[in-house]
């Protein structure tokens, strides 16, 4: 699975999991308005980091948060790209 | 505005209400706004009275304050998430009088319940207590405007307590007594006349409490946000009002820089507290806002204010510790005891109120967080017994495992704390199956759906795994730190 789907299935995943309504999904849904909470969001990342054995958001030189749903895929594919390099 | 009056160097405000005397700030709800220059009437059957304070919203709960402080014996300040359940037992062992809320929905049986009517900014009344109904006949039952003369304060009366929840784990949540004197400990007169205070936090806790405070002495203003008011919104608003000193949790600033409304801030002063500041959140606020002062504070519900971080790095210098109270640090010691962050200073809480003595060892707190030292500083590591702290929301892991541990199928369970760069910390659980049990997939989704039931969501296992036994210690208790 690239990392895109299993970022979209993780959302799908932990939204039915905590009883959230999710919007559609597409590369420019805000994060916060996506129907999904910080409880959310942290456990994304941390079944993402097992999953795709990277965590951007502490590893990451980058010091700007995601916003959209495109910079967050964005976020796991460059560092999972510095990962493989 | 007026210029900001300074504090005398001489000591703090007696009252709240003295504190606020010619200040013209506003305290800015969603929807509903108090403006303290019109504030209204002091609640003179109130008077030497124990007042529990619980409102639906912060701003009720801010009036309450300004009203009841130098005329209240002692406002006990129901955190939001106090469980009806604690009431009976809190009224019980707080020796409260009288209710205080919006609506009768906030009265407890068997007390008597007093209505704060947030919209003419004053709290209404009956008569209270038997020693203050004579009184009240000779004044013909009228309420003295807080601004007019003030004999509320019976002579004799000792200063008001003020009394918060700890932001508690399991079972009877604890009551830590303050003084107004210890909790404006820290604060520094003097800020700029044009501030404006903005916080993510709830006034209800410590943390919060602080906030309004220092708006409050400063005669700044203060935009507090709702209860189930989203974070764009709450940005927008605060954005608004042209908020210039912004405060809350790690976990409350990365959810802020999540949202695109985030563009609406451009504060000059960010502090983070409640929580481990990490070098990435404060390297991400850096970046977002280059032009603010950024601090992050050490406080605790029963310790006070420690100190604050204004270096922009993670961890605190390790010549705080062991340095003697003074002027510059304010009058707060600090020692490290096995590990564990020790405070003393005139800002801790005077006792806890029904039970428990509070200070130990000539005045010190124990703090119960870790640190670590690595070259000249410290490091928080998290909370001594295992302790979990999801977004600033403790949680203790014996709650959790006895839930899990109730369930058919289950032997043993370990709950604990998994680093998360969102939330500071999320819930995991080992968990082994008895041999009948054993392999069976299906229990995973039966004992979270139990936790479900009876756990809000931040307690209930992110994740949970099957192990086929757990650590002992060679006391023979479940090794936490396995």
């Amino acid at each position: 699975m690239g990392v895109a789907a299993a970022v979209v299935d993780q959302f799908r995943q932990v939204a039915r999991e905590q009883d959230k309504p999710l919007v559609a999904l597409n590369p420019d849904t805000v994060l916060l308005e996506s129907g999904l909470d910080s409880l959310c969001f942290a456990i994304i990342v941390a079944r993402l980091e097992d999953q795709l054995g990277i965590d951007p958001f502490t590893t990451s030189e980058d010091v700007y948060f995601p916003v959209t749903l495109g910079d967050f895929i964005k976020f796991y594919e460059d560092a999972a790209g510095s990962k493989a390099a | 505005m007026p210029p900001v009056q300074r504090l005398p160097d001489s000591g703090r405000p007696e009252t709240l209400h003295d504190a606020i005397a010619g200040s013209d700030a506003v305290l800015c709800g969603r929807g509903a706004e108090l403006r303290l220059s019109e504030r209204g009437h002091a609640p003179d059957g109130l008077a030497g009275a124990g007042v529990l304070l619980r409102t639906r919203s912060q701003l009720a709960a801010a009036l309450g304050l300004i009203a009841l402080d130098g005329v209240a014996r002692r406002i006990v300040i129901a955190s939001p998430d106090l469980k009806p359940e604690h009431l009976p037992s809190v009224i019980d062992r707080a020796e409260i009088d009288a209710v205080l809320g919006e609506d009768e929905t906030l009265a407890v049986d068997g007390t008597q319940f007093i209505r704060l009517d947030l919209q003419r900014t004053e709290v209404c009344h009956p008569l209270l207590r038997e020693a203050h109904r004579k009184e009240e006949a000779v004044s013909a039952g009228e309420a003295a405007p807080v601004g007019g003369e003030r004999k509320l304060k019976p002579e004799g009366l000792k200063k008001t307590e003020w009394v918060l929840f700890t932001s508690g784990t399991t079972g009877e949540p604890k009551m830590v007594a303050h003084t107004l004197e210890g909790l404006t400990g820290a604060i520094q007169p003097g800020a700029a006349a044009d501030t404006v205070w903005g916080t993510f936090y709830d006034i209800r806790r410590y943390g919060g409490l602080q906030i309004l405070l220092r708006a409050l002495l400063g005669h700044a203003s203060l935009i507090l946000s709702d209860a189930d008011e989203d974070v764009a919104d709450f940005l927008a608003r605060l954005g608004r009002h042209g908020v210039t000193h912004l405060t809350g949790t790690p976990s409350h600033w990365r959810r802020a820089l999540m949202s695109p409304a985030n563009a609406a801030l451009a504060p000059r002063y960010v502090r983070l507290s409640g929580e481990i500041a990490d070098q990435a959140i404060l390297d991400s606020l850096k970046s977002r806002f280059p032009e603010a002062a950024i601090g992050h504070a050490y406080a605790s519900t029963e310790a006070g204010v420690g100190f604050e971080v204004t270096d922009g790095l993670e961890g605190f210098p390790a010549e705080y510790v062991g340095r003697r109270a003074s002027k510059t640090m304010g009058a707060v010691e600090m020692k490290v005891e096995d590990g564990r962050l020790h405070l003393r200073s005139s800002r801790t809480a005077s006792g806890y109120v029904g039970g428990g003595p509070l200070l130990h060892n000539d005045g010190w707190v124990d703090t119960g967080d870790m640190v670590e030292k690595r070259g000249g500083r410290l490091y928080f590591m998290g909370r001594a017994g295992g302790i979990i702290n999801v977004g600033g929301l403790k949680i203790n892991p014996e709650e959790v495992e006895a839930v899990i541990n109730r369930q058919p199928g289950v032997r043993a369970s370990r709950v604990s704390g998994r680093r998360s760069p969102i939330t500071g910390a999320i819930v995991v659980a080992d968990v082994v199956l008895t041999d009948a049990a054993g392999g069976n997939a299906t229990f995973r989704d039966s004992i979270l759906a139990a936790c479900r039931e009876v756990l809000p969501p931040f307690k209930v296992p992110a994740m949970l795994r099957f192990v086929p036994s757990l650590a002992l210690t060679a006391g023979g208790k479940l090794s936490r730190h396995a």
